[in-house]
Formats: C-alpha cells, structure tokens, sequence
C-alpha cells in the first residue's frame, strides 16, 4: 500500500505488544494511521526485539523507535506517557495513533493530557488529516469531529480499519528510556491460554446471553464454536455478572466491539449496550425462543425456537 | 482518607437516543437523564470505604448545566456522600472535552486535596474514556482504570482490573484516580432518611471560569448521523433452513 505523497502528516503508532508480538489491533490502527501521512511505530517493551523486527515488516511503516527497558514491560501508563511526551516532543508528529484497547485506552489520553492536546477516542473513520468519525451513544450517534489542533492523538476501533499487511522495510533507531515513574506495580496478568480464537478478530463469534440458564450450558457454545473453526465465544454483560464466563468474553458498548463475518447470537435478547459491540457483523444469525426480542430486529436470518434444540442440531448439521 | 467522586448526569441507558433534525447533536429535552451507571458505582464505593473507615470524608462533584444538581442529591448526598461541588453550565445542553473536565477536576483537586479520586470508567453518552486516564497525567498521580476489585491498604491500593484479555492486578500508590467498572460493585438506592437529610447537605455552586479553566471546545462537531441502518431479516422456521442459508446465501460458512 502506497503512502500518498501528497500527505503532509507525519504519524505515530505506538504499538501494542506482549513482547513476542504486535497486537492484530495494532495493525488496524497502522492503517488508520497510513491515511494521516508517513508512519512511524514506536516499540517499547522488555525483551521486545522480535516485536521490533515483526513491526518494521509492516506495510506502511516507515519508522520504527524502540526502546527496551524493564518500565516498560507490562504496558503501563505511567511509564509510557512520558515516553509518548518525549518522543514527540523530540520529532513534533502531526498525529499519534493507538488502538482502542485497554491499552491504548490506559496511555493514549494520559499523554494527551501531558501534551495539552484533546484526544479523539474510539475512532471509526478518518476522512483527512483533521476530520474524524467517532462513535458515541453507543453507536446511535456518529460524529464527524474536525480538529485545528497541531497535533492530535486519536484512539482507532480496531474492527473499523483493514489490518495491515507485511511487505514493508522500515529502519530502526533506538530511543533512550523515560525511567520508572514508581508510582504503579505490576503483580500479575490473569488471562486465559487456553489458545482459543480472539473474540475481536475470529471469523465468526458465537455469543450467549441469560437464555443459557447455567454456566455448564456455555459447552453447548464452545461445541459449536470448535464445530464452526476460527470461531470465538462470547457473551453479554448479564452472564458475565452472574459468573458464568469471564469478563473478556463481554461483547458490547463497554465490553468488546466485534463485526465478525458471521455473528450468532444465542439466547440474547439483543438490548442496545449489547447491540453496540455487534451491529456492525457482515452477517447475523439469532436464536431466541422470544420472537419480539429485540435481536430480531438486527438479524439476517432470525430462528424462533429453544437453542437447547436448535445449537445441538446445528453442531450436528454444521 | 480523603475521597473526591465525580460524576455526571447523562441520558438514561434505557432511552433509545435519538439525532437531532439539525444533525448537530441528540435530543436531550424531555428526555429521562440520570447519573452515568459507572459513576453510581464509583459513588457507592466510596461509601463503603466510609462505612469501613478507611475513607472520612467523601466530596462529589458534577459539570454540567442547572439540573445536574439532581444527580448530585439524589445519586451523591442521598447516598451517603458528605458535601457536593457542582461546576454549572449554562445549559444542560452543554458538553464539555475530556481534556477541559480534567482540568476542572485538577483544580478542584488541588484544592480539596483528596486521597482517591473515584468516577466511573467511561460515560455512556460520550464513550470516550478518557477524563479519569487524564486526570491522572495532569496530576502525575497512578491511575487504576476498569478495576473490578479495590483493597486499599495504607499508602497502597492493590486492584484488580478488566483487560481485553481477562484481569490484571497492581499495586498503586495513593493518592490514586481510580476509574470503576461494572463488576466492582452493586450500587444501593437511596433510602428515604437519607434523600430527607441529602437536602441540608453543602451544595456549593462555582464556575469553570472561576477555576481559571477554559471550556472553549478544541474539536468541532460538524454532523452527528444515525447509524447506518441494516437490510431489514428474515426469520427461518428450522435449523436445517438456517444452515442452508448461511452455507448458500450468506455464504459464511
């Protein structure tokens, strides 16, 4: 993918990471960024070498600073504000771009605030180097924002913006560490390695609401999802607070937003906080035994029947 | 400990949000508002700090036009919240940035010199997720964000939050701005004493301007639209007739 010359933007994508490798929803904020000008990631992380030389293969990436240092190992804001804040100070870019996620959730507005600057947060469309869409109400209202400030610092929804592709040869230069703030440790990261298929990039996602009745039922869903292939599992917020998944697997306005190719929704009536992390499915499918849940309303195709007699006839005809 | 909340009166999570005809907003008249849902959790458990003592005095605080005084007593001072400061606007109808919400809460901070600055992880209405993350820059305070579990002890707090990937645990130093998420607590409805005694608690009424903060917005809002809106479905009467159509129609599987 050609970066326009024409652009006069200079960009910076501060990558998201477990030090092995680039997070998907970085790559989707790489191709947000690719519309702003020339794009320079920034990697910091602990032992994160492999995530550099992974980054500056990117298609887009002109760039890449890294520095690797033990305050930066587990993401936390307070030491990667300063470094953003340097960094810029350093190279003035004209836009820093990170993914809608808890981690750029967590840095980006904090260095925005240490640069003076408003941020623009969960951005779904760039239509030039100043204006922006951006979902709010839970995405009953889109915003077309412009913005005549100098630099701006936008957080991109990952779903929103193709993944960037390899291809591309970008040199690496090493930028000094900021130090650690001491003002937050790090104990532990509790998440789940059990190698299934992450909810906001599967091909399919396959959700359960109260219909379920029972945690144990969730195997009903996991059957069909290992039935399916590249399918994630994910639920709404009621189950979620009753204990019956964790909390990773929430789909909705402040949970996860999906828009999988096919979403099938199972024992969810479909409420609008819920709608707001799956509208945007190419395809939805929904089995309810209530035919006046609101689910129906979004669904391609919508089956009226009990899921405890639909999902097992659908592993078994699948 | 020293607890400042803050909170914010938005349109009610039920309301099916509506754009305006001009296409420069929503339509707020005479539509149901009430405290964002995250910000009731945050209330709530600051008083449970103050029920176990860890917390003395809890102060709230809201930005917004005339009738978020509403929230203020009826979801802060009812509740157990000892006195409330509210930055007015002159219009409920009026938004201000993250980054300008932050700038009044650092100066009110500055001020009333809190220990934890507790509010909700996002507001419902704008979703930008930001202010307390903000806040906590200006400060140069820690921040814990999403938390779903807070133990303070001392000058620590260890709290477990909600990642993407599943929890995350830290210890932070207070003074701390901690954002709360849904699982943290379940918030309680005001009893009758208490929204009685909520009407003699402090309610002081000050100005951005007054706190030498500037709510000139720095981004424009040029059009706000609807959502695109989806191809109207179809119900199927079996499963065999759903797989056919998701294999041979959709072609998604």
């Amino acid at each position: 993918m050609k970066v326009a010359r024409s652009l006069l933007g200079k960009a910076l994508v501060v990558v998201e990471h477990n030090n092995a490798k680039v997070s998907p929803a970085t790559l989707a904020a790489v191709t947000a960024a690719s519309k702003l000008g020339e794009v320079t990631a920034l990697v910091a992380g602990k032992g994160s070498k492999s995530v550099v030389d992974e980054i500056s293969k990117i298609q887009g990436i002109a760039k890449v600073l890294a520095v690797d240092s033990a305050e930066y190992e587990h993401g936390l804001p307070e030491n990667f504000a300063p470094l953003v804040k340097k960094v810029q100070d350093e190279n003035k870019f004209t836009h820093i771009v990170a993914a809608h996620t808890t981690f750029g959730k967590g840095v980006l507005p904090r260095a925005a605030a240490l640069l003076d600057t408003q941020s623009v947060s969960d951005v779904i469309g760039v239509k030039d180097e100043n204006t922006f869409l951006r979902s709010t109400y839970a995405g009953n209202a889109l915003a077309s924002v412009k913005s005549s400030q100098a630099l701006n610092i936008l957080s991109v929804r990952p779903t929103s913006f193709d993944k960037a592709a390899q291809g591309g040869s970008a040199s690496v230069a090493q930028v000094a560490a900021t130090g650690e703030s001491g003002l937050t440790k790090w104990l532990a990261d509790e998440v789940d390695t059990s190698g299934k298929p992450d909810l906001t990039s599967a091909r399919v996602v396959v959700s359960g609401g109260r219909g379920l009745k029972a945690p144990e039922n969730f195997k009903l869903l996991y059957s069909l999802a290992d039935k399916i292939g590249n399918c994630a599992v994910g639920a709404t917020r009621a189950v979620v607070d009753a204990g019956f998944v964790s909390n990773d697997l929430q789909v909705g306005q402040t949970g996860k937003i999906v828009a999988p190719e096919l979403y099938i929704a199972v024992g969810l009536s479909g409420a609008i906080q819920h709608l707001a992390g799956m509208k945007d499915s190419k395809v939805i499918a929904c089995i309810n035994t209530d035919p006046e849940a609101p689910i129906f309303s979004v669904s391609d195709y919508g089956l009226e029947g009990d899921l405890f007699d639909a999902v097992p006839k659908l592993i078994a005809g699948l | 400990l020293k607890a400042l909340v803050s909170i914010k009166r938005v349109i009610d999570y039920t309301v099916k949000v509506r754009v305006r005809p001009d296409k420069l907003g929503v339509i707020k008249d005479n539509v149901k508002h009430s405290c964002n849902p995250f910000d009731e959790i945050a209330v709530e458990q600051a008083v449970r700090m103050k029920e176990k003592k860890l917390v003395g005095e809890i102060v709230a605080v809201s930005i917004g036009g005339p009738k978020s005084v509403e929230v203020l007593r009826g979801s802060a001072l009812a509740l157990g919240v000892d006195r409330a400061i509210h930055v007015k606007l002159p219009s409920d109808n009026d938004d201000v940035e993250s980054l300008a919400v932050a700038k009044i809460l650092h100066k009110i901070a500055e001020k009333e010199k809190p220990d934890v600055i507790l509010t909700g992880k996002q507001a419902i209405d704008d979703d930008s997720c930001a202010v307390p993350q903000m806040l906590a820059g200006l400060l140069g305070w820690s921040q814990a964000t999403f938390i779903s579990e807070l133990e303070v002890a001392g000058k620590t707090a260890k709290i477990c939050r909600e990642t993407d990937a599943g929890m995350q645990r830290l210890e932070v130093s207070l003074p701390s701005v901690i954002s709360c998420d849904l699982r943290l607590n379940e918030p309680r409805y005001a009893k009758l004493p208490e929204i009685m005694k909520a009407k003699k608690k402090p309610l002081q009424e000050i100005t951005a301007d007054s706190l030498g903060v500037s709510t000139q917005p720095k981004i424009q809002i040029l059009e706000v639209a609807d959502p695109p809106t989806r191809a109207a479905g179809r119900k199927v009467k079996t499963v065999e007739e759903l797989i056919t159509k998701l294999k041979t129609e959709a072609k998604v599987i």
